[in-house]
């Protein structure tokens, strides 16, 4: 039996050609020549397919005699054939249930390792701080109010609209409510003390965490793909004292004022709402806020808020450290980044809401 | 075949600019069909800024570039990306996709521009990766487990996975200690002999130039001066004087 390959076998044919090969039917044959004369071009994937041909006609009741191979095709048919067995790539294959006990498994650990992490790096951090206290020159005061400006004053604009917009919102389900009972008057208490308390710091919180702490942890961990953050400990610089320090302190400093920009444009929207559609004045509402929300509705809300900023910056910066050198792991952290120190706010709320009823504030 | 279609890439009157540095002016440059075209040039002369220009990832300011007689900038969406998978670009840190493994970067384009079957796939994969000389466990790791040289092998098995008939080289041998470089041109031109590949390589590396290159491009002056590496020796231009018989230019010329 003689095969002619002929025509061009390249990787545009190559899809007909395997159909091809596995068509012919050398079952009868004892003896086959493989004429490599006629194929008018070659490139790997042709030569792959002869070389898969020539393999696949092997078997030990007939022998086979390659003739014919152009010179110009040699050097490419070798080096295909040189470049050895070509083996199947692995797939790694899991029972469907191993699969998810083992991702149990380790999501479980690294949870764990996380926490333990969370609170190594809340160490360094505090020793780095301390170490800044005690000698205060040492605190690099141009990134800090770079950073105040950046997470602080350019939020400004998102963070009292989305107040603003609460606030209404806030009103209006109230002052809904509360009219079935005939105490639509009281949609100003509940406007003040669920704002002042809660809702201002949150929100500016949420906002923060998702603006700041992403873009903390982009820097650094872009600066940790460009090797900067290993220049720098080779210079015998401390990237926690030079890139997390400035950015907790911006972000600690911050938190308050906006938090307190936050409560003034809620109440705002609020009050806007509560005087256009209770018809009362703006003097009978502000009379009304103030008999009804005490001093301490406001100190409640703010003293979260350095808490809260903290928190927001140091996971922030603790993902971009994390960070290893591809942009798919800037990506990965940055996600964290924002899930995390949302969740780290809303615990932390949690545990200031127990820890001030325990008190009776 | 007519001397027409032996020059693969046609350049004509080049100029690039950005704001008001004129990075080339007037600049002429043929790459025939089947050779080992080196561009050669000090820091900042624009080497990497040509190789970009002639694959599209930068507009000329003026000037024609053709490519297998196509002028790149007027030729539509289909027959662009027609071109695009007849040659084959290496950027200099391999420019791997990092969520893919190596086996899945070079599969990138083979599944997006041929109907092969899988296991074809696969089998192809396997060749393109064994072919650059890297070990065939190296499939399954991700771009940011692998050395630097072995990051650049798998981009060159990257950009020949569709058999280019054009490979493009940004600074291939740089990273790589003297053996891995050497190993590096000696794979270079064994593939561009078997394959029949046009090659068209920025280096810095005059070992690879005395290795490899069938012809050197110098940019000097915003222009290119296109000559064998002979003619280059005997080139008065002080630039080039300088290049070729420097400190650093003993070494490889001994050989």
């Amino acid at each position: 039996m003689r095969i002619v390959p002929t025509g061009s076998w390249t990787i545009a044919t190559a899809p007909t050609l395997r159909q091809e090969i596995d068509r012919l039917d050398t079952a009868q044959a004892t003896h086959i020549v493989l004429d490599l004369s006629r194929i008018e071009a070659l490139d790997t994937a042709g030569a792959l397919l002869v070389r898969q041909l020539s393999l696949s006609l092997k078997n030990k009741d007939r022998t086979i005699e390659e003739v014919g191979t152009r010179e110009e095709q040699a050097a490419l048919i070798d080096r295909v054939a040189h470049a050895g067995e070509v083996e199947p790539i692995p797939v790694e294959r899991h029972h469907p249930l191993a699969a998810l006990a083992e991702r149990t498994g380790r999501a479980a650990c690294q949870a764990f390792e996380e926490a333990t992490d969370l609170l190594y790096f809340l160490g360094v951090t505090t020793v780095a701080m301390m170490r800044s206290l005690i000698r205060p020159a040492r605190i690099r005061f141009v990134p800090v109010f770079n950073h105040i400006e950046q997470v602080g004053f350019n939020s400004l604009p998102i963070v009292g609209l989305l107040s603003f917009l609460i606030g209404i919102v806030v009103a209006y389900q109230g002052a809904d409510q509360l009219r079935q009972f005939g105490a639509e008057i009281f949609t100003v208490d509940l406007l003040g003390v669920s704002i002042l308390r809660e809702m201002g710091v949150l929100l500016a919180s949420i906002v923060i965490a998702g603006r700041s702490g992403s873009a903390f942890a982009a820097q650094i961990g872009t600066m940790r793909v460009n090797q900067e953050v290993d220049a720098m400990s080779t210079l015998g610089l401390d990237p926690v004292e030079i890139l997390v320090l400035p950015r907790i302190m911006a972000l600690v400093i911050c938190m308050p004022l906006i938090a307190v920009y936050a409560d003034i444009m809620a109440l705002l929207g609020g009050g806007l709402m509560v005087i256009l559609t209770l018809d009362i004045s703006l003097l009978q509402f502000l009379e009304r806020l103030q008999s009804a929300v005490k001093v301490s509705a406001f100190w409640v809300g703010l003293v979260k808020a350095p808490v809260f900023g903290f928190a927001i910056a140091l996971t922030g910066c603790r993902e971009g450290l994390k960070v290893t050198g591809s942009a798919e792991s800037v990506g990965h952290h940055t996600t964290r980044a924002v899930v995390i120190s949302i969740f780290l706010v809303i615990v932390a709320d949690a545990l200031f809401s127990i820890l001030f009823s325990a008190f009776g504030i | 075949m007519t001397a027409q279609n032996d020059i693969v890439i046609r350049i004509r009157g080049l100029r690039t600019q950005f704001g008001k540095s004129i990075i080339h002016n007037d600049l002429d440059l043929d790459v025939k069909r089947g050779e080992v075209m080196a561009i050669v040039g000090g820091s900042g002369a624009g080497k990497s800024v040509l190789l970009n220009t002639i694959i599209g990832l930068n507009r000329q300011t003026a000037g024609t570039i053709e490519v297998f007689g196509q002028d790149t900038a007027k030729i539509g969406a289909t027959a662009s990306q027609r071109l695009k998978t007849r040659w084959g670009v290496l950027f200099q840190g391999g420019a791997l996709f990092s969520a893919l493994t190596v086996a899945q970067n070079v599969q990138v384009p083979m599944k997006e521009f041929t109907d092969l079957p899988p296991a074809l796939i696969d089998d192809l994969t396997a060749l393109k990766v064994s072919m650059v000389g890297l070990p065939h466990d190296a499939c399954g790791k991700y771009p940011s487990e692998l050395s630097g040289g072995m990051q650049k092998r798998a981009g060159l098995a990257r950009a020949l996975a569709l058999d280019p008939e054009i490979l493009l080289l940004d600074e291939p041998t740089s990273g790589l200690d003297p053996i891995g470089a050497a190993a590096f041109d000696e794979l270079i031109g064994d593939l561009q002999q078997s394959m029949n590949l046009t090659v068209v390589m920025v280096t810095h590396d005059l070992d690879s130039l005395y290795a490899i290159a069938d012809r050197i491009a110098v940019l000097v002056d915003r222009h290119v001066i296109v000559g064998t590496l002979d003619e280059m020796l005997e080139n008065p231009h002080p630039w080039i004087q300088e290049y070729f018989h420097g400190p650093r230019a003993r070494g490889p010329a001994r050989k």
